[in-house]
C-alpha cells in the first residue's frame, strides 16, 4: 500500500521534475520558480472550479500556466539571458518570491478549500483491508498518460525531433531556419504547463496554500539532481525512488538505533540520534541521498554530463 | 601605513565610514535608530562575507544562512556556558567563538559543496543548507526547537571600561568594532594571493588548473574563510537579539543575504555593504509602513536583474566614470527628466498594489472593511473613483516613461559611447 502511494508521489514529482529537466537541458536555465508554476497550477484549478467545476480547470488551468511560464522566458528570462546564466538563475529566484506574494495577496495567506471532485471521491479497490482511493488512481493515470504523451512528443514528432536538436546544437538548428528563441519559450511553456497540471492534480490531493511551493520546490530539486542533471529517464527514476522514500519513512516507526542494530552496530543509549526514529528522520533523507549521491556519483544516477 | 593596500585615499573613506558608523547613534538619540543600525552592521558583515563567495569566487551558494545560523547558535551556547563566571571582556570575544563553528562548519560542508563549482554547487548548497535546517529541528537539545535558544549577555560584575554591554548603545559599539576589524580583513584577503586566486578560478578556472593551482582546494578555503565570516556575524547577531531560532538556519535567511549581495553589487568590495544597509532599511521603514513590501521588495529584486545587474555599486562606478569623463553635466537634466515620469508610474502602481491589498487582504480601516486609509486619506473601495485614479496614473506614468526615457535612452548611449571612445 506504501508503495502505491509511494509511486502515486512519485509519478507527481516526476510530472514537475520533467518539466524541470527540460528547461535545464534544452536552455541551461535552473528555473527555481518552477514549483511556483506548480503552485499556480493549483490555485487556478481551485478559482476555476469554483466556478464552472473541477473538469475544465484541468484542461484550462495548465494551459493558462503555460501561458504565463511563455510570457515570462519571451519578456523576463530572455532579457536577463543576456547578463549570463546567474542572472537567469536570480531571475527565477526572484521570480518565485514574488508570485508567493501575489498568490498571498490574492487567495490569502491560509489554505484554500481545493476540493476532490465528488465522482473520484471513494475507494478504487482495497488491499490488505485498506482503501485505495479513486482519486490516487486517477492521478496515476493522468501522469502515466502526460509520460507517454510527452514521450511521444519527443521522438515521434517534428516538432520533437526540433527540440532534440536544438537541446544539443542551437545554432546549427537556427541556422537551418528554425526559429531558435521561439523554440525555448514553447519550451518554457510547455514545462511550466506541465508543473501547472501537476498542481491541479496535486493541489486538492495535498494542500492548497502559499507554501506549497517551498515545501515541494527544493524536493524537485533533488529528484534532479539525483536523476543526473538534463536526464529525463534519470528524472523519472530518482521521482519513483524519492516518492517512495518519502511515503516509506513516514510509515516506519523504528528507530536508528534499531536500523544500526541490523547491521550489528549498537548505538550508545540515550543519545539524541540513537532515540530519533525514521519518521522524524523522514524530511531530511532526500537530502541525504542528493548529499551521499553528490559524494560517490556526481552525475547522478543517469546524467550524461557533470557540471 | 601608507603602502599599496591602504593608500591615503582610501584610508580616508575608511577612517570616515568609521566615524560616520559611530557619530550616527550620537545624532539619532532613539531606540529605533540605534537597533536598526545594530541590524546593518550584522547584515553588513554577513552579506560581505557572502560575496566572498558569489562575488570573489564565483560560487553562487543557496545556504549561507548555515554558517551564520551554526556560529550564533554556538555563540549562544558559549555564552551561557560562560554565564555567571565571565565577564564583559569574554561576552565581547564570543563572536569568535561563532565565527570558529562557522569555520569548522565550513570545512565539514565545503568538501562536500566544492568539489563542483556553478550550478551543481548551487544545487549541492541549498540541498545542504535544507539538510542542516530540517535537521535542526530533530535536535531540540541543541536548537531550542521551536522556542529557539535565549541568553542574556550582560554576565558577570566587573566591568570593562564601565561596559557591560547590557544598554543597545553598548551593543552598537561592540558591532562596529567587529563589523569594522571583520571588513578590514575581508577587505586585506582580496588583496592576498589567495583572493586573487579566487578571481582566477571564478573567471577562468582551466587556466587557472592549468597554472597549476588546484580550483577545489581555493575554492575549499574560500568557502571555510567565508564560513568564519559568516560565523562571526552569526556570534553578533546571537549577542544583539539575545534569541535564536531554528528558522536562523533556513533558506530564507540564505535568500535575504543573496538579495541583499545582488542589490548592492557582487562585482566591488563595496557592494554588499550598499546592499545591507539599503535593505535592512527597505525591510524596517517600508516594512513598517506597508505589509506588502516584500512584493515591492520581489519586483525590486526582478528589475534590479533585468536593468542592472551589475548592482547599485556598478551604478556608482558608472556615474563616477562619467563625471571623471566630465560627462556627467550633461546627463544630468535627462536624469532628472526621467526621475518625474517614474515617479509617477511608482505612484501609480503603489497605488494599485495597496489597493489590492487593502481589498483582498482585510486591512485598513477595519479587517473585511471596504473603506482604507492612506495617509489620512480615505479610500472607498466598493466605488470605482480610487481604482480608476490609480489605473490612471500607472497608464500614464508608463506612457510618460516610454516617452522621456527613449529620448534619455538616446542621450545615455551618447554619453557612453564617448566615454568608451576616450578609453579606447
Amino acid at each position: 500500500m506504501s508503495l502505491l502511494n509511494g509511486i502515486t508521489y512519485g509519478l507527481l514529482l516526476f510530472m514537475l521534475s520533467s518539466g524541470l529537466t527540460l528547461i535545464f537541458s534544452m536552455m541551461g536555465i535552473l528555473n527555481f520558480a518552477h514549483a511556483s508554476f506548480y503552485m499556480l497550477g493549483a490555485y487556478f484549478a481551485y478559482q476555476i472550479s469554483t466556478w464552472v467545476g473541477f473538469w475544465p480547470g484541468l484542461l484550462v488551468a495548465p494551459l493558462i500556466v503555460g501561458a504565463v511560464g511563455a510570457a515570462v522566458e519571451r519578456y523576463g528570462l530572455r532579457r536577463a539571458h543576456r547578463f549570463g546564466h546567474v542572472a537567469e538563475l536570480l531571475f527565477t529566484f526572484g521570480l518565485a518570491f514574488v508570485v508567493e506574494e501575489v498568490v498571498q495577496l490574492i487567495w490569502g495567506k491560509v489554505a484554500v478549500d481545493y476540493r476532490i471532485p465528488a465522482e473520484l471521491d471513494g475507494t478504487l479497490f482495497t488491499l490488505f483491508s485498506t482503501d485505495f482511493p479513486i482519486y490516487k488512481g486517477f492521478m496515476m493515470l493522468i501522469s502515466v498518460g502526460m509520460l507517454v504523451a510527452l514521450y511521444a512528443l519527443l521522438t515521434r514528432t517534428r516538432i520533437g525531433l526540433i527540440i532534440q536538436a536544438a537541446l544539443t546544437k542551437p545554432d546549427m538548428v537556427e541556422a537551418l531556419g528554425h526559429n531558435v528563441p521561439r523554440i525555448f519559450m514553447l519550451v518554457f511553456g510547455g514545462g511550466t504547463a506541465l508543473a501547472g497540471l501537476a498542481g491541479v492534480i496535486g493541489g486538492n490531493a495535498f494542500i492548497t496554500e502559499p507554501g506549497m511551493a517551498a515545501a515541494v520546490g527544493s524536493i524537485v530539486f533533488v529528484v534532479v539532481v539525483v536523476g543526473g542533471l538534463g536526464s529525463l529517464g534519470g528524472a523519472f527514476v530518482a521521482s519513483l525512488l524519492i516518492g517512495c522514500i518519502q511515503t516509506f519513512s513516514v510509515a516506519l516507526s523504528i528507530s536508528v538505533t534499531d536500523v544500526f542494530a541490523l547491521i550489528g552496530v549498537s548505538l550508545p543509549q540515550g543519545s539524541q540520534v540513537a532515540r530519533l526514529t525514521i519518521t522524524q528522520l523522514a524530511p531530511v533523507l532526500p537530502y541525504l541521498l542528493m548529499v551521499g549521491i553528490l559524494i560517490f556519483r556526481p552525475r547522478g544516477l543517469m546524467g550524461a554530463r557533470e557540471s | 601605513m601608507n603602502s599599496a593596500i591602504f593608500p591615503r585615499g582610501r584610508l580616508l573613506l575608511w577612517g570616515g565610514c568609521l566615524a560616520a558608523a559611530i557619530a550616527l547613534p550620537l545624532l539619532f538619540k532613539s531606540g529605533f535608530v540605534v537597533s536598526l543600525l545594530c541590524q546593518m552592521g550584522i547584515m553588513v558583515v554577513f552579506a560581505l562575507s557572502y560575496n566572498m563567495l558569489l562575488g570573489q569566487t564565483g560560487l553562487l551558494s543557496f545556504g549561507h544562512a548555515v554558517y551564520y545560523g551554526l556560529g550564533a547558535f554556538v555563540t549562544m551556547h558559549a555564552l551561557n556556558i560562560v554565564g555567571k563566571d565571565g565577564g564583559p571582556l569574554t561576552t565581547a570575544l564570543l563572536p569568535l567563538v561563532g565565527g570558529l563553528a562557522g569555520m569548522l562548519a565550513g570545512v565539514l560542508l565545503g568538501y562536500v559543496t566544492t568539489k563542483k563549482a556553478g550550478t551543481t554547487f548551487a544545487m549541492i548548497s541549498l540541498g545542504i543548507g535544507e539538510l542542516v535546517a530540517a535537521s535542526a529541528l530533530m535536535f531540540p537539545g541543541f536548537f531550542g526547537g521551536e522556542g529557539g535558544v535565549s541568553g542574556n549577555r550582560v554576565v558577570g560584575k566587573e566591568n570593562l571600561l564601565g561596559l557591560t554591554w547590557g544598554p543597545q548603545v553598548e551593543m552598537y559599539g561592540l558591532i562596529v568594532a567587529w563589523a569594522f576589524l571583520a571588513t578590514v580583513a575581508m577587505f586585506a584577503l582580496t588583496q592576498t594571493p589567495l583572493g586573487r586566486m579566487a578571481n582566477a578560478v571564478r573567471d577562468n578556472p582551466e587556466r587557472a588548473e592549468f597554472v597549476g593551482y588546484d580550483t577545489q582546494r581555493v575554492r575549499f578555503l574560500m568557502v571555510i574563510l567565508s564560513g568564519l565570516f559568516a560565523g562571526i556575524a552569526g556570534g553578533l547577531s546571537a549577542l544583539n537579539y539575545e534569541i535564536i531560532t531554528a528558522e536562523t538556519l533556513n533558506a530564507h535567511t540564505s535568500g535575504v543575504v543573496l538579495l541583499m549581495t545582488f542589490v548592492g553589487g557582487i562585482g566591488f568590495f563595496y557592494g554588499p555593504i550598499i546592499g545591507a544597509i539599503l535593505i535592512t532599511v527597505m525591510q524596517i521603514v517600508i516594512g513598517g509602513l506597508t505589509h506588502a513590501w516584500l512584493l515591492y521588495f520581489g519586483l525590486f529584486f526582478l528589475f534590479m536583474v533585468l536593468m542592472a545587474p551589475g548592482g547599485i555599486a556598478s551604478v556608482i562606478a558608472v556615474q563616477r566614470n562619467l563625471w571623471l569623463a566630465g560627462l556627467l553635466g550633461r546627463m544630468l537634466p535627462h536624469y532628472l527628466a526621467v526621475a518625474l515620469p517614474v515617479l509617477v508610474l511608482l505612484a501609480g502602481l503603489v497605488g494599485l498594489v495597496e489597493l489590492s491589498y487593502a481589498l483582498l487582504a482585510g486591512e485598513g480601516v477595519g479587517a473585511g472593511d471596504t473603506a482604507t486609509r492612506v495617509m489620512t486619506m480615505e479610500f472607498h473601495l466598493n466605488t470605482p473613483g480610487p481604482w480608476l485614479a490609480a489605473l490612471g496614473t500607472t497608464a500614464l506614468g508608463l506612457l510618460l516613461t516610454r516617452w522621456i526615457g527613449s529620448r534619455a535612452g538616446v542621450a545615455w548611449n551618447a554619453a557612453l559611447a564617448t566615454l568608451h571612445g576616450d578609453k579606447a
